[in-house]
């Protein structure tokens, strides 16, 4: 089992959780250690109840894990719902002056500070919080130092004074747990690596501009406006225009729009506002306008459940617009991948002229990973397939923007060349871009049209890779996961090999195309198969059936709003092993 | 809105022809707009390679395929979000929106308010024939009071909206009315909207001889007076426009009714957008720029 330290941080929101979690981040990747940040939380901006957890280790920290080292509540609810989570080793800081303990497991360290003695709180409203951050450091073993670097940066706008005082608050609660507390058996260790820490927005946003994105939009929405936040904060040094739109109609329209024009073009919205933009993804494809659309999914239907995350789109985004058309859809498998996949999808979808779909959820788009820079590559391959944005020598008189190719690809001139002009509509329409849906309606050219446009799809499955199986060939069991799940149920395997139990895993990170045959390959010599995935109806289970008829043996789901932890996959599969079920639908045991 | 292409092209009526001859109703006002923007186009000589006219869905909609210019024919109410995209990625093009009043203040309502507030450089040309035609007549949003159609055959019992006070109450920098009618006039009123630096909206009486049969040609000639025959209207004034915009009855105004210059359009707002169109800038970040991007992240 992997080494690791998992701190959970409880309390209201407006009550500072985010700050001490991001401290933790930044001494933890800065002593080179990995980590996986996930905050619970709920669409309120003053009160309610937020956990935030951060798991660290020296090794690839792929989920929040199981177990919680280090309990910071910092109000009595958090107190209450969270301090029954700990097991022996663990140990609780909290303000001794207004939070009373209950009962805790054997083993369990309580450790009250003394707020009132150890700092002036009329003067620093979140003083509990940074004495708490010194305390939970120096039984971690971590020298002050890292902290006074920390909150050195971080007040170093307000001046010295500030920053002296937080440094003071920090150092107070450092010794006076040194001094009080027992230190964590495990030190933290220190590594010459460094990370950067970012979300699975950012990683998306710098992925766009990575791949050469010119031109995104977007209207807010959870969990997807981070990746709009990063894209306007950023606009100016990465030559992006940036626009907020009046809702995502006109986000989607707007991008398509920009496309068409020649630049790459980007968008990102949650399920709800994807509902919207559904006409438009027909529109790219009918006009074959090269579009990438970011989902990122929250527990739906309807407004459903902002803050909480689910992998409930995948049959929108399959039947997302009428009628038949080529199109892609990929879902990153970890933040790091989130920045990837952004050029990866561009490329697939400018080469063959059709709407690219990227499927995120929150777990992903708002969790926090340990990313190693040379994974954030800004020179990736960009290929923009047949795109013509200066005339030809014999460019006059004989283009047509739908010619009928083999490969269903027409060479695509923008707007602006001359000896090129015709019309892209989404109407049906001839080679030449004529209308054949009033007038001149004819049953043959509609045929050929069709079949040009749906040639596409042997194209694009040839352009992107088949699924691999991981792990052993022969194990026990094979898990079978999409997106956003692949750290927590590789992290299962390691689990159940540790118990005997030998297990695989085949993640699939291109929804479409499925490469079915390949799968079907894949899955011939499985002993045991189970279709793990956060949603109540097993969409990918009935995908993958509509597309393969392949039922596997059994299946693990949530859609409680929660992502799942290591135990929960682990669990199921004993169950499932000794015959006593084959749908488990596990408990998430936080109270969140 | 404006141009900055020189061209060498000399640009004549038959280069603007389409590939196909329009199919409006014979006596349709939007043969009318279609000769009127050829027209302009050729008195103002912009290469048609540098022309995008985007429209939506309807009669009117189908402008794009019948002139010879890069066209996009896009969904039912979403032009002038397509348009916008259009001029962000490439301000050097001359944009322009065609379509009906069904598809501009109806099903694109919202998108008509947002993309005059943010003074997108395009024309905005509305046919503007109060009634639904390619779904065989139905009530559209300036159907007059009582007006019977199929979708209300006792007559209309809504208001109708009015798009000249709307366009001006939005911050639309260049509001006109044309009549299909008046065709040198309705020229000059394009030429003014393509030259205007930021967003010109045009609403044309296009009228419908199939389904229309009260706001008529016969209707709108005695009524129509030219704002440029008045010598002491000034169109600098809003609320002197936003007065006229009221009128309708036995006098209602066409012309300019409103125009002001000291505002920038979307894409010279922008910095971004300062050295170059996008779609000929760099593609990829400039290293410097890569690394900050990371370093903010350790």
């Amino acid at each position: 089992m992997k080494k690791t330290f998992a701190i959970g941080i409880g309390g209201a929101a407006g009550q500072g959780v985010a700050t001490p979690g991001d401290i933790f981040a930044k001494i933890f990747s800065r002593r080179g250690l990995h980590l996986n940040a996930y905050n619970a939380y709920q669409s309120i901006i003053r009160g309610g109840h937020t956990f935030l957890t951060i798991r660290t280790g020296p090794e690839k920290v792929t989920n929040m894990g199981d177990r919680v080292d280090m309990l910071i509540p910092l109000n009595q609810d958090s107190m209450d719902r969270h301090l029954g989570l700990l097991t022996a080793g663990a140990a609780c800081v909290y303000n001794a002056d207004t939070i009373k303990p209950g009962s805790v497991a054997e083993g369990v360290q309580l450790c009250p500070l003394p707020v009132s003695k150890l700092a002036d709180i009329t003067r620093n409203k979140v003083a509990q919080n940074t004495l708490a951050v010194g305390a939970v450091l120096s039984m971690a073993g971590v020298g002050f130092q890292a902290l006074e670097e920390v909150l050195s940066e971080q007040f170093k706008k307000k001046g010295d004074a500030v920053v002296a005082e937080n440094v003071g608050i920090g150092k107070a609660g450092y010794e006076y747990a040194t001094a009080n507390f027992q230190p964590f058996a495990w030190p933290l260790p220190i590594t010459e690596n460094r990370y950067a820490v970012m979300s699975g927005n950012i990683a998306m946003a710098m992925g766009g501009a990575a791949a050469g994105v010119k031109f995104y939009c977007a209207y807010p929405m959870s969990p997807s406006t981070g990746v709009l936040h990063w894209m306007a904060a950023h606009a100016r040094k990465a030559g992006i225009m940036v626009r907020q739109v009046e809702d995502e109609i006109g986000v989607v329209n707007m991008a398509i729009g920009a496309a068409h024009a020649g630049v790459r073009s980007m968008c990102a919205t949650s399920g709800g506002g994807f509902a919207l933009m559904s006409e438009g993804l027909g529109l790219s494809a009918m006009m074959e306008t090269p579009v990438v659309v970011i989902d990122c999914q929250r527990a739906g239907p309807s407004t459903g459940v902002p803050t909480k995350t689910e992998q409930g789109d995948l049959w929108q985004m399959l039947g997302a617009a009428f009628g038949d058309y080529p199109r892609v859809i990929a879902c990153p498998l970890d933040i790091a991948d989130s920045f990837k996949i952004i050029a990866e999808v561009f490329n697939v979808a400018d080469r063959f002229q059709c709407p690219g779909i990227v499927l995120s959820d929150l777990l992903l788009s708002e969790g926090r990973l340990s990313v190693d820079p040379q994974e954030l590559n800004f020179e990736p391959i960009i290929d923009r397939g047949e795109l013509i944005t200066a005339p030809e020598s014999n460019g006059n008189g004989g283009y047509k923007r739908y010619k009928i190719t083999m490969s269903g690809v027409s060479p695509r001139a923008i707007p602006g060349v001359p000896g090129h002009t015709h019309t892209a509509a989404s109407d049906e329409h001839d080679e030449d871009g004529v209308l054949i849906s009033d007038e001149f309606t004819n049953p043959t050219k509609r045929r050929a049209m069709m079949e040009k446009r749906m040639r596409k799809v042997a194209g694009i499955a040839a352009s992107v890779p088949p699924p691999e199986l991981w792990g052993p060939k022969d194990a026990d069991v094979t898990l079978i996961g999409w997106g956003s799940t692949k750290g927590v149920i590789e992290e299962a395997c390691e689990l159940l090999g540790d118990e005997g139990i030998t297990a695989n895993q085949l993640q699939i990170r291109w929804l479409v195309p499925l490469h079915g045959d390949e799968i079907l390959d894949i899955l011939k010599d499985a002993k045991h198969t189970i279709i793990v995935e956060n949603n109540y109806s097993g969409q990918f289970a009935r995908y993958l059936r509509s597309e393969t008829s392949f039922v596997p043996d059994g299946y693990i789901r949530k859609y409680d709003g929660e992502p799942f932890m290591p135990h929960h996959i682990v669990n199921a599969v004993r169950e499932q092993l000794s015959g006593t079920s084959h749908m488990s639908v596990p408990e998430h045991e936080i109270l969140v | 809105m404006a141009t900055a292409i020189a061209n060498q092209w000399h640009v004549t009526m038959a280069d603007l022809k389409g590939k196909v001859d329009p199919d409006w109703c014979p006596g349709c006002g939007d043969f009318g707009v279609l000769a009127a923007v050829e027209k302009a186009l050729v008195e103002l000589q912009i290469a048609n390679h540098n022309v995008v006219t985007i429209s939506g869905i309807g009669c009117s909609s189908n402008f794009p395929g019948f002139i010879n210019t890069y066209g996009m024919h896009t969904l039912h109410g979403r032009a002038l979000a397509v348009a916008t995209g259009v001029k962000l990625a490439n301000h050097d093009l001359t944009v322009m929106v065609t379509g009906g009043d069904g598809d501009g203040f109806g099903i694109g309502g919202n998108h008509f308010m947002h993309t005059m507030r943010r003074n997108v450089d395009l024309l905005y040309i509305v046919m503007d024939n109060q009634i639904y035609g390619l779904t065989t007549g139905q009530t559209s949003p300036t159907s007059r009071v009582g007006m019977k159609t199929k979708s209300m055959p006792f007559g209309n019992i809504e208001s109708p909206v009015n798009p000249i006070s709307m366009a001006l109450a939005a911050g639309a920098t260049f509001v006109a009315r044309g009549f299909s009618g008046e065709q040198k006039h309705l020229t000059e009123l394009i030429k003014q909207g393509i030259q205007h630096k930021g967003f010109s909206f045009l609403d044309v009486f296009s009228p419908c001889v199939t389904y229309n049969h009260d706001n008529t040609y016969q209707w709108f000639r005695p009524r129509v007076k030219k704002l440029e025959d008045d010598a002491t209207y000034d169109s600098t004034e809003w609320m002197a426009a936003m007065e006229k915009s009221l009128l309708w009855g036995d006098e209602i105004p066409i012309g300019k009714f409103f125009e002001r210059t000291d505002l920038p359009a979307l894409h010279a707002a922008e910095p971004v957008l300062s050295d170059q169109a996008l779609v000929h800038a760099e593609m990829r970040v400039s290293p410097p720029a890569a690394r900050s991007f990371i370093e903010e992240l350790m």
